[in-house]
């Protein structure tokens, strides 16, 4: 069990390095996302190409949408939650009801 | 990873539209199947799109100074087989469609193709593969998941040089300039993805063994239970546990 947590925690370290790694080295760069920069690309590559479609639906502020992806990631977040602590809950129950067997009378 | 609302032309939104539609659909069919023949599933196949739908909103910074977000879908893949994601992935670009300006409706169908078709039988391709290559199966996952992930921006990354070529070296050096955008960022994220799942899968493997015997993930193992279950009896009975708790109910 110890070094099944061991394995855990690392597994966590690397993870967290790997996304934490890039805002150390680059700390000054301005993160757009890779969707803007298609976009840039497009634009100078095929300049005579103009959008024939807008969005139905834009968040007003950069504040709105990154509610909105809050939003996106509590609910993931929260059944992805849920499902593990039932699953685990589960096995706990069953490993309580599992010495039951040995008839005491 | 989502090309932006009204950036392929026309010919190209119709085309890829029809092209995912049938996966999208019969994938649609495959989670109704999976959940009226096993409803004990629902838990598991709520998880894999909660996966999906979490990690699309996390936008993650890479080492090439841009972010862009991991898609999740190697995850429901290898539990449920690619098509059941093709439905799960497309409601996750729908979500982003319609309240976050992120892709779009006229290029759901590009998106859907890379990141709920393309994606998730790359992904199961890479598992299966590392699997009978003797890789285990948190080997697989990791493979399974970071294939996923990055076969779905290179993806992106053609579809976009096919609708957008080079005014002077055509396909190809469109093609060179969008997957030095897409998949070089996304190296990083996809480690990390295939990392994650092999997290998850850990915690899976204690706790729903049942589910992935039944769904040909894990081998059945009968023989160690009758040993952990002598061991489970040395410790202290449940009844000790019991007393507390009539005694707070009185």
């Amino acid at each position: 069990m110890r070094r099944r947590h061991l394995v855990t925690a690392l597994l966590v370290l690397a993870v967290v390095a790997l996304f934490a790694l890039p805002l150390l080295v680059g700390g000054d760069s301005e993160y757009a996302g890779t969707d803007s920069q298609a976009t840039e690309l497009i634009e100078e590559s095929d300049p005579g190409y103009q959008p024939w479609f807008e969005s139905v639906f834009s968040p007003g502020s950069s504040e709105v949408e990154s509610g909105l992806f809050a939003l996106q990631a509590a609910l993931g977040g929260g059944v992805l939650g849920y499902v593990l602590g039932r699953l685990r809950g589960r096995r706990v129950a069953e490993e309580q009801a599992a010495p039951a067997p040995p008839p005491p009378s | 990873m989502h090309i932006a609302e009204g950036f392929l032309p026309p010919a190209h939104a119709i085309g890829w539209t029809v092209a995912a539609a049938p996966f999208v659909v019969h994938g649609a069919r495959a989670v109704v199947k999976e959940v009226r023949e096993n409803p004990e599933s629902t838990l598991l196949l709520g998880a894999a799109g909660a996966f999906t739908f979490v990690l699309s909103a996390i936008k993650l910074p890479s080492v090439t100074g841009s972010s862009s977000h991991p898609t999740g879908t190697g995850l429901g893949a290898v539990l449920f087989r690619p098509p059941v994601m093709a439905l799960l992935g497309t409601i996750v670009l729908l979500f982003q469609a319609l309240l976050l300006a992120h892709g779009g409706l006229t290029t759901l169908g590009a998106n859907a193709f890379s990141m709920a078709v393309v994606g998730p039988w790359a992904g199961y391709a890479a598992y299966r593969l590392t699997r009978r290559l003797g890789g285990g199966l948190l080997g697989g996952v990791f493979a399974g998941m970071a294939v996923a992930d990055l076969a779905t921006y290179v993806t992106t990354a053609l579809q976009l040089a096919w609708a957008h070529p080079d005014a002077e070296s055509g396909f190809v050096g469109a093609a060179v300039k969008f997957l030095g955008v897409f998949a070089v960022t996304q190296v990083p994220l996809a480690i990390g993805e295939g990392l994650l799942g092999v997290l998850l899968f850990r915690v899976l493997t204690v706790n729903a063994r049942p589910e992935l015997e039944r769904l040909g993930v894990l081998r059945p193992q009968p023989a160690p239970e009758p040993e952990s279950a002598a061991v489970l009896r040395e410790q202290p009975p449940a009844v000790v546990r019991e007393q507390p708790r009539d005694g707070g109910a009185r």
